[in-house]
């Protein structure tokens, strides 16, 4: 079950410096985020405006993705659909072998994690470079990214340079943030340069104006989508929004609920190819409209992956997010594991949550990702025959009064044995890292019985 | 609801089951403090559990079953009172999607959490306690986020910061000083059955947790819930520091009264 993203958490963030250097890092974005949306009066009005729009848009999701693509086409893409992963893998290889594009530059596509698309195109030949900076850390270093907007915040600057100077070159010892994001522009220039294609993803698509809307503070899907002459951008259904003005609603939470900027550095309205370059749109469902027609967690397609639950989350800035074992980690990540995700560890995920609720306090669009663990805990959570039977017998003993003073009696008698470490303790996970408390010996209703009755206090 | 402060107001105590079998001085000083304030307190004696665990847990069968048999048992109430926020937020926020009927509704209007209760019901914010002591408040998640017993730190409407009525109470209690916490309502790691099924990271919460407990100077470590007070005071054991737990009720209950 679930319960290897404990055991992942101490090999991915051992305890001491690292895990309290991510926890910190991590927390600094979510402080960041309430000064910003503190300096802005709306922002509460905002989220609860960002919430409704996008619950009609998940509403009207088959009108505006055809009307998108009308547009889009109008203003000369070529939109294409892809009903999983390898759907996704396929079109956009196709598309790269028949114009002989070998080298490839991508911008930060959360969507490609999650179907796979760099180890797909890798294995075919094509050498694609990660262009975000996060992206590439975690790209040269061979392992996925720990946070849907940072990277490679998991990683010091220490293990930056160590990496940087096995791979770019860079003078051993160098940890300065500077010299070594100067190193990494040097290389990723080059890249740019020698690309035949870019591919990007993209934070919103615009059904009015068949728009495309990117992102970013490193300029790098901009450079990669005005180089080469071919631009690939993969997005799930749920980037779809209406119109202009809702994108000036989302826009003006995005970036503040992710790292507390009032806007990102960079924000590009893509209407259709360059004079003379193409311009293809894959529109990737592998997951969506199965859980579109789920009314209970439909709600969490309308997320903006602005990172704001991760941040806020105390799970998982002591977990990091490989522990997760999901390309999206963190609460988000938690309750769409099960819809899109589907092995037995990732339907087991909603466990992994002390139910704080914090992640439903900051979300932009007011998704109820608490409430929404709680439900799928109910309903789609395997639960082994053991942990049934044990929750069927609790709650026989639970219904009956006479019961329940009988299992009070049992749980007295076998509380010193309980609160020693053996193997095979129910207790054990608890007695790991903590004490059970002294049993206080008689219940609350004896006593409340001997209070009525004048003896007691 | 009629308005409770004029009249003698009669009170069902709702003492959760862990609460009876592990803390059962807490359930006595609710009744104590409710009793000084002109309650008529009576306690139930057919009452176990609300069905909380089965609900996190995702034993949905067993919840409905338990929810019905907690309505059932308190429908004669006029106002249910608890010393539990996570019980009170079970009942409030959970029974209407377990128990789609009008009196879970009625019964979730009518159950309290002391604190609020005192405060909002009973109109009082001064119990006549006595506490000399530098206590440090423990903002349960289910009782901040969930009943609203304080403002929590996401939120971020301009509206003048309301105190809470779990900090209103504290503060009126004579000689205790309340001691900032740092990331105040980040959450203890306790979470039910995720401190059993993720230890590892439910003690790596409850550390960080302990720590800043610690940082504020505080001898004390009060809160709304139960639950969350015996993980952190399991750890303290273990580790040897920290400030010692003690229920909002405890303190409420100290002195003598009005």
């Amino acid at each position: 079950m679930s319960a290897g993203l404990d055991r992942r958490a101490l090999a991915v963030l051992p305890d001491g410096e690292r895990r309290s250097a991510h926890d910190a890092a991590v927390f600094n974005l979510r402080e960041k985020r309430d000064q910003a949306g503190r300096a802005e009066p709306d922002f509460e009005r905002l989220r609860e405006h960002a919430r409704a729009l996008k619950a009609h848009a998940l509403d009207h999701l088959d009108l505006l993705l055809e009307r998108f693509e009308e547009n889009a086409s109008r203003a000369g893409a070529v939109v294409h659909w892809a009903e999983d992963a390898p759907a996704l893998n396929r079109i956009v290889h196709q598309l790269l072998e028949s114009r002989g594009a070998r080298r490839v530059v991508k911008s930060k596509s959360m969507l490609t994690e999650e179907c796979g698309l760099n180890p797909y195109l890798e294995s075919r030949g094509v050498e694609v470079v990660d262009t975000d900076l996060g992206e590439r850390i975690v790209q040269l270093a061979s392992e996925p990214p720990s946070h849907i907007i940072m990277p490679a915040i998991h990683r010091s600057r220490e293990d930056i340079g160590a990496l940087f100077h096995r791979e770019l070159d860079v003078p051993p010892g160098e940890t300065d943030p500077v010299r070594l994001t100067e190193a990494a522009r040097r290389h990723l220039r080059s890249c740019f340069l020698g690309a035949d294609a870019a591919i990007t993803g993209a934070n919103f698509a615009v059904a009015e104006s068949g728009t495309l809307v990117v992102v970013t503070n490193e300029g790098n899907a901009d450079l990669g989508m005005s180089l080469p002459g071919l631009h690939v951008a993969c997005l799930g259904l749920e980037k779809l929004i209406p119109g202009l003005a809702d994108l000036a609603v989302l826009l003006r939470l995005l970036a503040r609920s992710a790292t507390g900027q009032p806007i990102s550095v960079y924000t590009s309205l893509v209407n259709g190819p360059r004079p003379g370059a193409e311009l293809h749109i894959v529109l990737v469902d592998n997951g969506r409209t199965r859980l579109l027609a789920d009314e209970r967690h439909r709600r969490a397609l309308g997320c903006i992956r602005c990172g704001a639950c991760l941040n806020t989350c105390p799970v998982y800035r002591r977990a990091g997010g490989h522990a997760y074992g999901f390309a999206i980690p963190g609460p988000i990540g938690l309750v769409l594991a099960p819809a899109l995700g589907g092995t037995e560890e990732q339907r087991g995920l909603p466990l992994a949550s002390t139910l704080c609720g914090s992640c439903t306090a900051v979300c932009p669009v007011k998704i109820d990702l608490h409430e929404q663990l709680i439900s799928w805990r109910a309903s789609d959570v395997p639960r082994g025959l053991r942990e049934r039977l044990l929750s069927r017998f609790a709650a026989a003993c639970l219904s009956s009064p006479a019961l329940y003073a009988l299992a009070g009696l049992a749980l007295r008698a076998a509380w010193p044995v309980l609160s020693r470490r053996w193997p095979g303790n129910p207790a054990g996970p608890w007695l790991a890292s903590r004490e059970l408390p002294t049993h206080p010996g008689a219940s609350f209703r004896a006593r409340w019985r001997d209070r009525v009755r004048g003896a007691g206090p | 609801m009629p308005e409770l402060a004029a009249q003698r107001p009669s009170v069902a105590l709702f003492i959760p089951c862990y609460v009876d079998q592990l803390a059962p001085e807490v359930g006595l000083a609710t009744a104590t403090v409710l009793e000084r304030l002109g309650c008529e307190v009576g306690f139930d004696a057919g009452q176990t559990c609300c069905g909380q665990p089965f609900v996190t847990s995702g034993a949905r069968r067993e919840a409905v079953r338990l929810a019905r048999a907690h309505v059932e048992r308190f429908a004669g109430a006029d106002a249910v009172v608890c010393p539990s926020a996570s019980c009170v937020a079970t009942v409030r926020r959970r029974y209407a999607d377990l128990i789609g009927e009008a009196r879970a509704w009625r019964l979730a209007s009518r159950t309290f959490e002391l604190g609020e209760f005192i405060v909002s019901r009973l109109g009082t914010s001064d119990v006549g306690a006595c506490f000399p002591h530098r206590v440090a408040l423990l903002e349960s998640c289910h009782g901040l986020r969930e009943l609203e017993l304080g403002r929590a730190s996401e939120r971020l409407d301009p509206e003048p910061s309301r105190i809470g009525v779990t900090e209103t109470l504290l503060r009126g209690v004579s000689g205790l000083e309340l001691r900032p916490v740092s990331r105040r309502d980040e959450c203890c790691g306790f979470g039910g059955a995720f401190s059993f099924g993720f230890p590892e990271l439910s003690a790596r919460i409850g550390r960080d947790k302990l720590r800043a407990l610690s940082e504020s100077g505080a001898e004390y470590v009060t809160g709304t819930d139960v639950s969350c007070l015996l993980h952190l005071e399991g750890l303290r054991a273990r580790e040897g520091f920290g400030p010692r737990a003690i229920h909002l009720a405890e303190i409420l209950a100290s002195g003598a009264g009005r």
